[in-house]
């Protein structure tokens, strides 16, 4: 019997030591809850998502050290979170996995006392979020965007014989995509987003978890598989920038970022970005707190710095994507702000839907349709 | 003679006799001890670890941290409710889609491995056989792709694949092409990028055995008038049997279960287990599903290579 304490004890001693090495100097947790927190703050944000002087600012101001730590996709950010003990203190997942993050226990309920900045957000958005996050007890939102199609006008002038995109058509009908097929055509690797848009196409309802209207969705994709080159979440960014294809479906934000690689190459490459007449799927990041976050005080300080209005309108700046925040508006560059890619126009905006989470069945079965387009399987 | 003095004495010391004593006890003598090293690295890092897979793929899926059901349920004071869930693994038997990715992972694997013996055998037998000084400096040359990462090198074959790529635009310039070959996101890119990234695996333990080799045999083979390519098949090749399985087994194994280069050089259509298994755990959320999966593949792989050695171990008793 001692035998066996003994070898669990020295099981429980490795594993301590691994989980040391795995997290990043973290710093010594502090002693007790009542104890005032220690100047740390562990951030993790998506990838190229926030400006240059944002965090060296914040620890100017309140001398908290930030620990800031990158992901691109929020499935690898949501399995970090079910495991449990990230020890981050702010995470930014979009609000449809944040709302079946809220409902596993993921997210502490925010202190509003202490986010006196509450007051600058955008009732709108704040509404629209809360179709995710109701009452907008665990979340703030970061900065939005949709999926509509990016794309090379100079390449689809050769193809089709026009250079401007206005219609899901462009992708979904296939007499379109045969012609497109040479110069590449490309798909975010995300069955949400891509069967979502197949359904405002068809003109059905995106969160209906009709299977029927699931199997109209994948025939219609199927359809014009064969002229698909791949499917991707992040490659396109990079083959866009260079002319490698010429329409993707993907995220505005991503195909903002290839237009203005495009743009610095040394043979410069154009490349819009276009929200369907249709109407697109729009989506938002959300700062939230994890329930276990070990400076949760910190936490509610940064995020209350991201909501003030010249930080937030920094960040839109450097990253062109728009932001929740009334109050920063007008002080967005003026590029920035009029540009109806990045804050879409009132009609345009009306026939944006938002994405929301999937029952796990439902998940599951279009998990299932995805694999069958993508592989024929 | 200091030192075996010295030795007498730390044995004559009483809580040393004490502590050896218990140790013996237990029956934890050195010996033991150097062999129980491995046996422990293995029971933290490999039983432990399968331990838990295998604990979560018999587990219900939920919502919540962590996102599958605890095996056991405390129900009263005494009462301990155990629920284990073959479902995951019945699952796995229901969809064409696991069967056709495991069998299509080692087709390519397979695959794989043969190209890279093809690639590798010749490889290692010139290092073998050339002047030590050489030797060195070859040698040195098929380790040295380790010193950068594996990622960035698979990353660079998409560079050289791509339609605007290396390959392709040498080729126009060169006119022995109008159109770029497509060979980025194909069968085809997945198998280079494959033969590239495991073929020191295949090439080491070649060389080891063929370095080895009693080249005596060969000249003996020589002086009886038996013709170099006769010599090389009946002497050399079959000499070199362990350094071939040895490689095939460490070019196939993880070659199975890759992931990373189907997915930055195939094509969609390239159905992996390892994509499914990825797919499993981030798209699907079922992290019981994903673990049978995970299960399923290390018994369809282990349990053959376990049937093989335990053959071999047994012919080799027969053969003494």
């Amino acid at each position: 019997m001692r035998n066996i304490y003994k070898s669990g004890l020295l099981v429980a001693a490795l594993a301590v030591a691994v989980a040391g090495c795995g997290k990043k100097e973290e710093g010594e947790k502090a002693a007790g809850p009542p104890a005032p927190e220690e100047k740390i703050l562990n951030v993790y944000n998506w990838s190229d998502y926030i400006a240059e002087d944002t965090i060296a600012n914040f620890e100017q101001q309140t001398g908290i050290k930030v620990n800031y730590d990158v992901f691109d996709s929020n499935e690898v950010l949501e399995t970090k979170l079910l495991a449990g003990k990230t020890g981050y203190d702010v995470v930014v997942p979009s609000a449809s996995f944040l709302e079946r993050q809220i409902k596993a226990g993921v997210f502490m309920a925010l202190d509003q006392a202490k986010l006196p900045n509450l007051v600058n957000m955008d009732p709108e958005i704040m509404q629209r979020v809360a179709l995710h996050d109701p009452g907008n007890e665990h979340s703030v939102p970061y900065l939005w965007g949709t999926t509509g199609i990016g794309y090379n006008p100079e390449k689809v002038m050769a193809a089709l014989g026009t250079d401007t995109i206005d219609s899901w058509s462009t992708i979904f009908d296939p007499a379109n995509a045969a012609k497109l097929k040479d110069c590449g055509i490309v798909m975010l690797d995300a069955p949400t987003e891509v069967f979502d848009s197949a359904l405002i196409y068809l003109g059905k309802d995106p969160n209906s978890e009709s299977e029927e209207d699931l199997k109209a969705a994948s025939d219609l994709i199927m359809k014009i598989r064969p002229y698909v080159r791949y499917f991707h979440s992040s490659q396109y960014i990079n083959d866009l920038a260079n002319g490698e294809i010429c329409v993707a479906l993907g995220w505005s934000g991503d195909i903002l970022q290839a237009q203005a690689r495009g743009a610095e190459a040394e043979k410069p490459v154009n490349v819009a970005y276009a929200i369907p007449k249709e109407g697109a799927i729009i989506w938002f990041d959300m700062l939230a707190i994890p329930a276990d976050a070990p400076h949760p005080d910190n936490a509610h300080q940064f995020v209350n710095y991201i909501m003030e209005p010249a930080v937030i309108a920094g960040i839109s700046d450097y990253v062109a994507y728009a932001n929740g925040n009334a109050a920063s508006f007008e002080m967005i560059d003026e590029a920035v702000r009029t540009d109806p890619s990045v804050y879409p126009t009132p009609e345009v905006k009306s026939k944006l839907y938002p994405s929301l989470a999937e029952s796990q069945e439902y998940s599951r079965l279009s998990n299932r349709a995805w694999t069958t387009v993508r592989t024929g399987q | 003679m200091l030192l075996a003095e010295l030795m007498a004495w730390i044995r004559a010391f009483g809580p040393y006799r004490w502590a050896s004593h218990r140790l013996l006890n237990w029956g934890i003598t050195g010996r033991t001890a150097v062999i129980g090293l491995p046996y422990l690295w293995l029971i933290l890092f490999f039983l432990i670890p399968f331990i838990i897979v295998l604990k979560i793929s018999v587990s219900d899926i939920r919502l919540g941290m962590p996102p599958y059901e605890p095996m056991v349920h405390w129900i009263e004071h005494q009462v301990v409710a155990l629920q284990i869930n073959f479902g995951n693994y019945a699952f796995l038997f229901k969809d064409a889609l696991y069967r056709n990715a495991y069998m299509n992972s080692i087709l390519v694997a397979a695959g794989s491995t043969v190209l890279c013996l093809l690639v590798g055998y010749p490889m290692a037998y010139g290092i073998a056989r050339t002047s030590p000084s050489w030797r060195n400096l070859l040698l040195m040359m098929v380790m040295l792709p380790f010193w950068t990462s594996f990622l960035l090198r698979v990353y660079a074959w998409i560079g050289i694949l791509k339609n605007n790529g290396l390959i392709n635009n040498v080729l126009m310039a060169m006119g022995v092409i109008d159109e770029p070959i497509v060979m980025l996101q194909t069968d085809f890119a997945v198998y280079v990028g494959i033969v590239y990234s495991y073929l020191p695996f295949m090439v080491l333990p070649l060389y080891a055995t063929l370095e080895k080799m009693d080249l005596t045999l060969l000249e003996a083979a020589a002086d009886l008038g038996c013709h170099p390519t006769k010599a090389f098949m009946t002497i050399t090749l079959p000499l070199s049997v362990p350094g071939i399985v040895a490689g095939s087994m460490l070019v196939f194994i993880p070659a199975v279960g890759e992931f990373v280069i189907p997915a930055l050089l195939g094509g969609p259509d390239s159905l992996m287990i390892g994509r499914v298994l990825w797919e499993e755990f981030f798209h699907n959320r079922d992290w019981p599903v994903a673990s049978a999966v995970a299960i399923a593949m290390l018994i369809l792989l282990v349990g053959p290579i376990m049937i093989l050695q335990y053959n071999q171990g047994r012919q080799a008793g027969a053969h003494r």
